[in-house]
């Protein structure tokens, strides 16, 4: 009998997801026993951690995308055709040519979006990063700077979350390098009581950011911001004048995960070891889409589709399970234009952030390009 | 006559329980009360530290095992 595998999303889960199994299920895919379809809304993949170094002219534009059939194995089946509704009772999916696809195991992969318009004032008068447009937009913005107030505000929940930290560092080492210090002030603000949710690296803030003059403001859940005014307030009930804003905004998981009922904000109610949607034994979440409370970060994804790849093709293979995830997360970071660190950690180990060398930044650098090869499950 | 409602935000992301709790006493009158239920080991120093920043008060909070509970009465 024919196992179909549907895998929702074609960005860094999904791909690795798909190409993994391509691998580990050849010959079942070869004689037709199993196909393996991917589901996507765009043709095109992103190297999203790339979007960094947009906003300081360090990333060309056609470096971040190359086409998802290029990154795909052959044998895979790419279909771009947005899914509107997950029907996990039927084991069916729902798209919006009118077309469905059923499948015998699902894989959830549809990620996370921006949602700056839950603060108000947030989409018209802040600076992001976290797509192209933003990117480019911000990089023009840096460009004309000459001075001023930076606040740079970080909302949650979102993607990446060491980004913020990266941004603060090299925005103040990018225009030090300028010659505009001693004009420039930048306050960085985050919803809890310290610098960062992981809480070691939060410690490993607090003197770097003092180093450099960075103040910071936590308790700070964005409330509003007025753009006329150039001000932004906190639920807490304080307010930062800027000159130039810069936001993480919030993020919601995918439309089709609310409209489908399976997750509040479009996070899917996932177990943390098997990855398997909860009350499901078909139905496989990876990457930002699970509501699992660990980073939302490509290694995450990449991590969690490496485990999905080992339990899908035993249960294809053996009808038996392989290994549960164990949390694994690995970050680079950068501390400047010119230096990193870099953490892992797990669902039993804490993190602990490295001293900044100019090697962990070359090697960031390096995997910004080696990133193709983890996508098309070679690496 | 004020309302209490529970949130439960167990197995959020952290900060996921402190935006629940903000979420819903922003939508409270004065004098209700909100539990909230949070797994979340950073909510034992946050909500309590939130709550007083903002004004707000800590009725009770509840080492339950696998999970605290906090009442925030609305005060402002």
């Amino acid at each position: 009998m024919r196992t179909k595998i549907l895998i929702l999303g074609g960005g860094l889960a999904g791909t690795i997801v798909a190409n993994g199994l391509v691998r580990r299920l050849a010959s079942e895919s070869r004689s037709g026993d199993v196909t393996i379809t991917v589901l996507g809304n765009t043709p095109k993949h992103m190297y999203q951690p790339g979007l960094l170094y947009v906003p300081f002219g360090r990333a060309r534009e056609q470096e971040l995308f190359r086409d998802e059939r290029t990154v795909l194995d052959r044998r895979i089946s790419l279909i771009i055709d947005a899914a509107t509704r997950i029907d996990v009772a039927d084991n069916r999916v729902h798209a919006q040519s009118g077309r469905s696809f059923d499948y015998d195991y699902l894989v959830i992969a549809t990620g996370s979006r921006l949602a700056p318009e839950l603060v108000p004032g947030l989409a018209e008068s802040a600076h992001q990063f976290y797509d192209l447009p933003g990117a480019k937009k911000l990089r023009d913005a840096l460009a004309e700077f000459k001075g001023g107030r930076i606040v740079l505000n970080v909302n949650a929940p979102h993607k990446c979350p060491v980004a913020p930290v990266e941004m603060s560092l090299m925005l103040d080492e990018f225009l030090r390098e300028r010659g505009l210090g001693g004009k420039f002030e930048i306050t960085y603000t985050y919803p809890i009581g310290r610098l960062h949710a992981l809480e070691p690296l939060a410690n490993w803030m607090v003197p770097e950011f003092e180093r450099r003059g960075i103040k910071s403001q936590n308790f700070f859940n964005t409330q509003a911001v007025d753009g006329a005014a150039k001000t932004i307030t906190s639920e807490e009930g304080d307010t930062l004048s800027y000159d130039l804003l810069i936001t993480i905004p919030p993020h919601r998981g995918a439309q089709v995960i609310e409209d489908s009922g399976l997750g509040k904000m479009g996070w899917v109610p996932t177990n943390p070891k098997t990855l398997l949607c909860d009350g499901t034994k078909n139905v496989f979440v990876v990457g930002d889409t699970t509501n699992i409370p660990i980073s939302k970060a490509g290694s995450t994804a990449h991590f969690e589709a490496d485990t999905v790849v080992d339990n899908l093709a035993m249960l294809v293979q053996e009808g038996r399970w392989s290994r549960d995830y164990d949390g694994k997360v690995f970050c680079f970071i950068e501390t400047g234009m010119n230096s990193g660190t870099h953490m892992w950690f797990n669902y039993a180990t804490p993190p602990q952030p490295s001293p900044p060398t100019q090697m962990v930044h070359w090697f960031k650098l390096a995997y910004n390009r080696m990133y193709w090869l983890s996508a098309c499950g070679l690496l | 006559m004020s309302n209490r409602q529970t949130v439960d935000a167990r197995n959020t992301f952290c900060p996921g329980p402190l935006m629940e709790l903000i979420a819903a006493l922003r939508a409270s009158s004065l004098g209700d009360e909100v539990e909230v239920l949070s797994s979340d080991k950073g909510s034992i120093d946050d909500i309590p530290a939130w709550t007083r920043k903002v004004g707000h008060t800590l009725v009770s909070s509840d080492d339950r095992g696998d999970h605290f509970a906090f009442v925030i009465r609305k005060a402002k």
